[in-house]
């Protein structure tokens, strides 16, 4: 039920309508509220709703972290 | 693979040295509660890192009572039930979803509340009950169908309203001593609704560490590192690792639209009793909705069933497998508690993965 899995928008019908793929599987959801989308758009659907459109770029709060990670294992490597 | 191996080795390895105290970590999403499993990775934790399963299972928190409602809505003569699938095999006191559906009565798996309305105009002479349950990631799909209903003057479409928020009971679980967290794993589809600022108070006025995080095993194994690093620092705060889909703000239409239709009232959680404010009530505005007020059923207190431990399970103060009914009496083949029912129940999720066997990070 948590469960929300990345689909990309081929078809919008309207302002509340799609078709979205997820791997070769196409469904017809819901996108009243992610307003805006475009064909090529990749949300999060959860439960038949796009719930968020996904971004690309990683956080730079995840670049620090890693940073930080690779210090930790560098003082292993001494 | 091999990329990534190396990735989760560095990662295990930072963890295992900055991890120098007992640290007590809990994970409040069913996805997670699945992905850390699947994924094998408590094995790569150091001894003293206990990560424990929270209320993070929408199905799972569904209390007794709310069941056994559900399950008597399904005996009224023309009503059809419409709710997702992991409910329909969780046992209420009497009967469940399924057996009421064997024994000819209407209820329908759907896995979108637009589908529950679908079946209402397609089908007038039929009284629809969708039963909603979920947390701010489930709520606003069922506000949008609520006020489409409406719009239409929808009479034949209903809905027995469960929705619960998260950010009240992560609030009991934080002030309860004997649970004790230290850090907190966020969930991540919740997050993409509600953003950062719910959370601060955890930090803030408990001194929890935080991070919001992704699903793959990198991602966890970065979230706890995140919320280890706070603790060793003594900056506990609200981390954001899961910027692809969370902002800040969160999805505020959707917010909006939870907003418009539910107000905050008290609810009953599984083994957390009733906690003041923790559920979203329908407004006045849409009552002629609520299939309780239709249907004139009530939500009664009723136990949870002899010997399951699922209100132990969903507080982090019991392992799956300490219960006594674990595996023996209570499997997914025959469950007894809603935690062995849903795919994302913390013991469905340790019956299925903790039975032993090599683990893939490991070679």
């Amino acid at each position: 039920m948590c469960l929300a899995i990345p689909h990309r928008i081929i078809r919008l019908f309207d302002d509340k309508r799609a078709l979205a793929s997820a791997g070769a599987v196409e469904t017809e959801i819901r996108v009243d509220l992610v307003p805006g989308l475009e064909i090529g758009d990749v949300v999060l659907v959860h439960a038949g709703f796009a719930i968020e459109r996904l971004r690309e770029e990683q956080g730079q709060e995840i670049e620090a972290l890693w940073e930080e990670v690779r210090r930790m294992a560098g003082i292993v490597h001494e | 693979m091999n990329e990534t191996r190396e990735r989760i080795a560095l990662l295990s390895k930072a963890l295992d040295l900055m991890t120098d105290r007992p640290i007590r970590v809990m994970e409040v999403c069913g996805t997670h509660t699945v992905s850390i499993f699947r994924q094998g990775l408590r094995s790569l934790f150091p001894p003293s890192l206990e990560l424990v399963s929270g209320p993070g299972c929408p199905v799972c928190v569904t209390d007794q009572g709310e069941i056994d409602a559900a399950v008597s809505l399904a005996g009224i003569k023309g009503v059809t039930v419409a709710t997702y699938g992991d409910m329909l095999r969780v046992p209420g006191s009497g009967s469940s979803l399924v057996n009421e559906r064997a024994l000819g009565r209407d209820v329908r798996v759907i896995t979108s509340a637009d589908q529950a309305l679908e079946i209402a105009r397609n089908e007038k002479t039929r009284l629809v009950v969708f039963v909603a349950v979920g947390f701010e990631t489930t709520a606003p799909s069922t506000a949008s169908v609520i006020l489409d209903a409406h719009r239409e003057g929808r009479g034949n479409f209903t809905v027995l309203n469960l929705h619960k928020a998260v950010p009240p009971v992560l609030e009991a679980l934080a002030s309860d001593k004997n649970i004790a967290l230290d850090a907190l794993l966020l969930p991540g589809h919740v997050s993409v609704i509600l953003g950062l600022s719910p959370y601060r108070f955890l930090p803030e006025d408990h001194g929890i560490a935080c991070a919001v995080a992704g699903f793959g095993a990198e991602d966890i194994m970065l979230a706890l590192v995140e919320v280890v690093r706070q603790i060793r620092e003594g900056r506990p705060r609200v981390a954001s690792l899961y910027s692809q889909a969370v902002r800040e703000e969160g999805n505020c239409l959707a917010r909006d639209l939870i907003d418009r239709v539910f107000e905050p009232c008290d609810s009953s959680w599984r083994g957390l009793g009733n906690l003041p404010l923790s559920g979203y009530g329908l407004r006045e505005e849409y009552s002629s909705i609520d299939a309780l007020k239709r249907l004139e059923i009530s939500i009664n207190d009723t136990s949870p069933p002899s010997g399951c431990s699922c209100g132990e399970v969903l507080k982090g103060k019991m392992l799956p497998r300490e219960c006594a009914l674990f595996g023996r009496l209570c499997n997914p083949s025959h469950p007894v508690g809603p935690c062995m029912v849903s795919s994302e129940g913390s013991c469905a999720a340790h019956f299925r993965f903790s039975r032993g066997g090599d683990h893939p990070w490991k070679h």
